[in-house]
C-alpha cells in the first residue's frame, strides 16, 4: 500500500526553530512552504535555509514534501535548483494548471536528479489544483509525471478564483472536491485535501475530515499540530471496522480453500469488492499502529 | 507542713497573695512564689493592631539581625520592599535577609541596600531578573545561600537558620493576630512558607490591608504565634498574586502538549499507577496538559488517586471536584481557582513547608508521593538536573521543591524542552547541580524519553506498556548536537557567589561569579 498522507504539517520555509522541530508532531508528512507563508524579500534566504533543514535535520521516516513557489513566478526555478540535490521526498506545485507545467517541472527535477547523482524519479510530485483552470485540466494533470503521487486542492485559493467565499460547510468547493479524487483515483494516486483554518474549531475539523473521507481523499493539510490527532482518529479503522474486516478475510479464505463461490457474513452476501476492501483496512490498520 | 519543708531543707516565702511557699523543696529548686497572673513573659493581648512606624520601633531591629518573607504574593508583593526601604532609613546595617524566595519584583530594592551595606546576607529559594544577574557578577560580598523549599523549613526548625523577625504579608487578619491567605483583596490561598516562620521566629508581625472581625473565617497561621498586627493601604498587587483562568489547551504550545501526552502515557503505563496513587506538578503548562490527560485516564480506568499536591491550580482543584482524588495538600496555591477552593472545600489542605518537605521532620508528605513532575533548565548525562543557573551561568531560577520531591517520589519525571532558544538541555554535565541524579528517573522531552539506567523496572513498564520509544541518553544528546551543536563552557572566576545547599543542609554544588 501507499505510504500514509492522513495529515501534512504545513511549516513556513522561513523560521528556523519551527523547521527543527517540524518531525515531532506526528503528523504524516511535513510541508514546507517556499509559496504563500514566506515574504517576497526572504524568498531567497528562506531557500538556502530550508535546504540546509533538509541537509542537517534527521527528519526521520516522515514525508518531507516542499511546496515552490508557482510557475508563472520568477522563483520556482532556484526553488528547485536549491532544493532537490537535497532530496526531499516530494514537491508540491502549486497552482497547477496544465499538464504542461507539470512536465516542465518535472524535467527540470530529472536535470537536477542526474547532476547529482540522484536515483532517476526520487523526488516525487503533488500538482496542487487551486484554479477552476485546474479543475478542468486535472485529469491531464494527474497523468502528466510519472513522478505524481498525489493530487492536492487549494480551497482557499480556488474560492477566490471562482469569486466565492469559504463557508463552513464548503458546499463551494463540492465539486472541485470530487473531481479531482476522480482523476486522481483515475491515476492510481492519492487526492489530498486542503486546509481547515479555524484551529481552535476541532469539532467543525473533524466533521470536515469525515466528509473529505468519504469522496475519498487520503488525508488534509494542517496548520496546527493540535489539528494532527483528530485528523488520523478520523481515518484510522475503528476496532468495530477491523474485526469486520478480519471477519471478511477469514471467511473469504475459508471460503477460498473449500472451493466455495458467494459467501456470507453476518447474513451479508460478500463477493470481491468487499473483500479487497477489507484487506485495504487491514493493512491501512498495520501501518497505523507503527 | 513546716515542719516537713524544713526537713527537706527549703525555706519559706509568701507570695503576693500571702500564701507561704517554698523557694526549694526537695529536688525542685529555683521555685518562683506567684506574683500576679500578668508578668513580662505573660501579656494578656488580645488587640494587638499598632502603626507601621511604630512597630518598627517596638521590635528594636538591630544591625546583623535575620529578616524573612514568604514569596507567596510572587510579583504582586509590596512588602519586602517597603520594609528594606524603612530599615534602611533607620540606617541598619548588615542584615541577613532569609525569605522564602525573591521575584523580579524585588531586585532593585535589594540590588540598592546590598550596596548600601543594609544587607549583607541573602538566604533564598530562588534569585531572578536583575538581582539574580548582579550577583553572579560578585553584588555581594558573602555569598548567597539557596535552598530548598524542604531545605529551609528543616534549617529554621534545627536553628541552622535563625530568624529574628518574620514580616509576614497577610492577605487577611483579625486585631488577636490570626492570620488568613485564602480571604481578602490579596488573597493567596495557603501561606505554607510564612507558616514555618512563624513558628520559629522570635518575634513575628503580620501585616495586611484586610482588617476583619475577629475571628477570621480560616485560620493559616493562628495568634499563638503572632506577636503584632499591622493596617497598610495595601499589601499586594492582586492581579499578580493569582493568576485568572487556567490557560486552554489550545494556548498551550504544541511542543509543550506533545510532552504533557508523553508524561501521561507513562503514568498510565506504570505500576505505581493504580487506586490511591498519589501526584505532584507545578503549574506550567505541561503540568496543566498532563494533569487534563490524566482525568480522561483515571475516568476511563476507574482508578481514583490518594492525593495531589504542588503549586495548586484549578485543573488540580478539578480533579478533586470530580472525586478523582482524595486530598489536595496544598503550600502554595497558584489562582483563583485554588484560592477559592481552599477557602470552600474541606478536602484541600493548607499544610506548611516543613509538613511538605522538611527532610528532618517525623514524616514530609513528599515521602508519600508516587509521582512528581518537575522541570529542567539543564540535565547532564548523569541525570543530575539544574534548575538553577542559565546557560550563560547567571542565577535566573530557583531550587524549589526540586530536590525534595524528586527524593521523596517513587518516580520523579523530568520534563524540558531538548532545545531552549539554540541551546540543547542536556549538557555533559550540569552549570549547577540541584538535584543529583540518583533521585531523577525518567526526562520527557518532545524529542525522546530517556530513563535512568538505575530504573529498570520503568523501563519494563514503558515496554510492556506504553506505544513510547526509550532513548539512551547520550544518544538524544547526540541528536539534539547534531542541530545545535554542543554548547561552549562557560567561564567562571573562582569567586563563590551562592552556596548551593542540599535538602539536609550538605554543600551540593556552588554559583561562581561569571567572566
Amino acid at each position: 500500500m501507499s505510504r500514509l498522507r492522513r495529515s501534512m504539517l504545513y511549516l513556513p520555509g522561513n523560521i528556523p526553530s519551527m523547521l527543527q522541530d517540524a518531525h515531532i508532531y506526528g503528523s504524516d508528512s511535513i510541508l514546507i512552504d517556499l509559496e504563500d507563508s514566506v515574504p517576497l524579500s526572504e524568498k531567497d534566504s528562506a531557500r538556502i535555509l530550508v535546504k540546509n533543514a533538509l541537509d542537517n535535520i534527521d527528519y526521520g521516516d516522515i514525508e518531507v514534501t516542499i511546496r515552490i513557489n508557482p510557475i508563472h513566478t520568477d522563483f520556482y526555478v532556484d526553488d528547485l535548483k536549491t532544493i532537490v540535490a537535497s532530496k526531499p521526498d516530494a514537491i508540491r506545485i502549486p497552482k497547477s494548471e496544465t499538464a504542461e507545467q507539470i512536465k516542465k517541472v518535472d524535467d527540470l527535477i530529472s536535470k537536477i536528479e542526474k547532476e547529482n547523482n540522484i536515483e532517476a524519479g526520487y523526488v516525487k510530485l503533488m500538482p496542487m489544483i487551486e484554479t477552476a483552470k485546474g479543475v478542468k485540466n486535472v485529469h491531464d494533470i494527474a497523468e502528466a509525471s510519472m513522478r505524481n503521487v498525489a493530487l492536492t486542492i487549494g480551497g482557499e485559493d480556488l474560492a477566490t478564483d471562482l469569486g466565492v467565499t469559504r463557508t463552513k460547510g464548503s458546499e463551494e468547493i463540492f465539486t472541485a472536491r470530487s473531481l479531482i479524487v476522480m482523476a486522481a483515483k483515475a491515476a492510481d494516486i492519492d487526492a489530498l485535501d486542503t486546509i481547515y483554518s479555524n484551529v481552535k474549531d476541532i469539532e467543525g475539523l473533524k466533521k470536515e475530515t469525515k466528509l473529505i473521507k468519504k469522496l475519498g481523499f487520503s488525508g488534509k493539510a494542517v496548520i496546527h499540530p493540535n489539528q494532527i490527532k483528530p485528523i488520523h482518529n478520523v481515518f484510522n479503522p475503528t476496532e468495530k471496522e477491523i474485526n469486520e474486516a478480519i471477519k471478511i478475510v477469514n471467511a473469504a479464505k475459508e471460503a477460498e480453500e473449500k472451493g466455495l463461490g458467494a459467501i456470507t457474513v453476518n447474513d451479508k452476501m460478500i463477493d470481491y469488492p468487499i473483500v479487497e476492501r477489507a484487506q485495504k483496512i487491514l493493512s491501512y490498520a498495520e501501518s497505523t499502529s507503527k | 507542713m513546716q515542719k516537713a519543708l524544713q526537713n527537706n531543707g527549703g525555706f519559706i516565702l509568701k507570695n503576693i497573695l500571702d500564701r507561704d511557699v517554698p523557694k526549694k523543696v526537695s529536688s525542685y529548686t529555683n521555685l518562683e512564689p506567684y506574683y500576679g497572673s500578668s508578668n513580662k513573659d505573660i501579656i494578656k493581648n488580645n488587640d494587638k493592631l499598632i502603626d507601621f512606624e511604630e512597630v518598627l520601633d517596638k521590635l528594636d531591629i538591630k544591625d546583623g539581625m535575620t529578616i524573612s518573607f514568604h514569596h507567596h504574593f510572587r510579583e504582586g508583593d509590596i512588602l519586602l520592599n517597603k520594609i528594606i526601604k524603612n530599615l534602611a532609613e533607620r540606617g541598619i546595617k548588615d542584615l541577613t535577609l532569609a525569605p522564602s524566595s525573591l521575584t523580579n519584583v524585588h531586585s532593585d530594592t535589594v540590588i540598592e541596600n546590598v550596596k548600601k551595606g543594609v544587607i549583607k546576607k541573602i538566604h533564598t529559594s530562588g534569585l531572578r531578573g536583575k538581582l539574580g544577574e548582579e550577583i553572579s557578577n560578585g553584588l555581594m560580598g558573602e555569598p548567597v545561600i539557596i535552598r530548598s523549599h524542604g531545605g529551609r523549613a528543616g534549617a529554621i526548625e534545627t536553628g541552622r537558620l535563625d530568624i529574628d523577625i518574620a514580616f509576614i504579608a497577610a492577605p487577611t487578619a483579625d486585631i488577636a493576630g490570626n492570620v488568613s491567605g485564602a480571604e481578602g483583596p490579596s488573597a493567596c490561598g495557603a501561606l505554607g512558607y510564612a507558616a514555618v516562620d512563624a513558628r520559629n521566629a522570635k518575634k513575628t508581625v503580620a501585616f495586611t490591608d484586610n482588617i476583619v472581625d475577629f475571628p477570621v473565617k480560616s485560620i493559616s497561621i493562628p495568634q499563638r504565634l503572632v506577636d503584632y498586627v499591622v493596617e497598610v493601604n495595601q499589601i499586594g498587587d492582586p492581579s499578580k498574586i493569582a493568576k485568572g483562568a487556567l490557560r486552554k489547551s489550545v494556548d498551550t504550545p504544541p511542543k509543550n502538549m506533545i510532552v504533557a501526552s508523553k508524561v501521561a502515557e507513562i503514568i498510565r503505563g506504570s505500576r505505581y499507577f493504580k487506586e490511591d496513587f498519589s501526584l505532584q506538578t507545578g503549574s506550567g503548562s505541561i503540568s496543566l496538559e498532563t494533569i487534563s490527560l490524566l482525568k480522561k485516564i483515571m475516568i476511563e480506568k476507574e482508578i481514583t488517586g490518594s492525593f495531589l499536591m504542588g503549586g495548586i491550580t484549578s485543573g488540580h482543584v478539578d480533579l478533586l471536584e470530580n472525586g478523582l482524588f482524595k486530598k489536595i495538600f496544598d503550600t502554595q496555591s497558584f489562582d483563583i481557582g485554588a484560592v477559592e477552593s481552599i477557602n470552600k472545600n474541606k478536602l484541600h489542605l493548607e499544610i506548611d513547608a516543613s509538613d511538605y518537605a522538611n527532610p528532618f521532620n517525623k514524616g514530609p508528605l513528599v515521602n508519600n508521593l508516587d509521582f512528581v513532575i518537575l522541570s529542567a533548565l539543564e540535565i547532564d548525562l548523569d541525570f543530575n538536573v539544574n534548575v538553577l543557573t542559565g546557560s550563560d551561568g547567571v542565577l535566573r531560577g530557583a531550587s524549589g521543591g526540586h530536590s525534595d520531591t524528586a527524593f521523596g517520589s517513587n518516580i520523579s519525571i523530568i520534563v524540558a524542552p531538548s532545545i531552549r532558544g539554540r541551546m540543547p538541555t542536556i549538557k555533559e554535565s550540569v552549570t549547577t547541580v540541584i538535584t543529583p541524579g540518583s533521585d531523577i528517573d525518567i526526562l520527557v522531552t518532545e524529542r525522546g524519553i530517556c530513563v535512568n539506567p538505575k530504573r529498570e523496572d520503568i523501563k519494563e513498564d514503558i515496554r510492556k506498556n506504553t506505544s513510547l520509544d526509550i532513548i539512551e541518553i547520550n544518544e538524544l544528546k547526540e541528536k539534539i548536537e547534531s542541530i545545535t551543536k554542543p554548547a561552549n563552557s562557560i567561564e567562571f572566576k573562582d569567586n563563590i557567589v551562592g552556596l548551593v545547599e542540599y535538602r539536609d543542609g550538605t554543600i551540593i554544588d556552588v554559583v561562581r561569579e561569571i567572566k
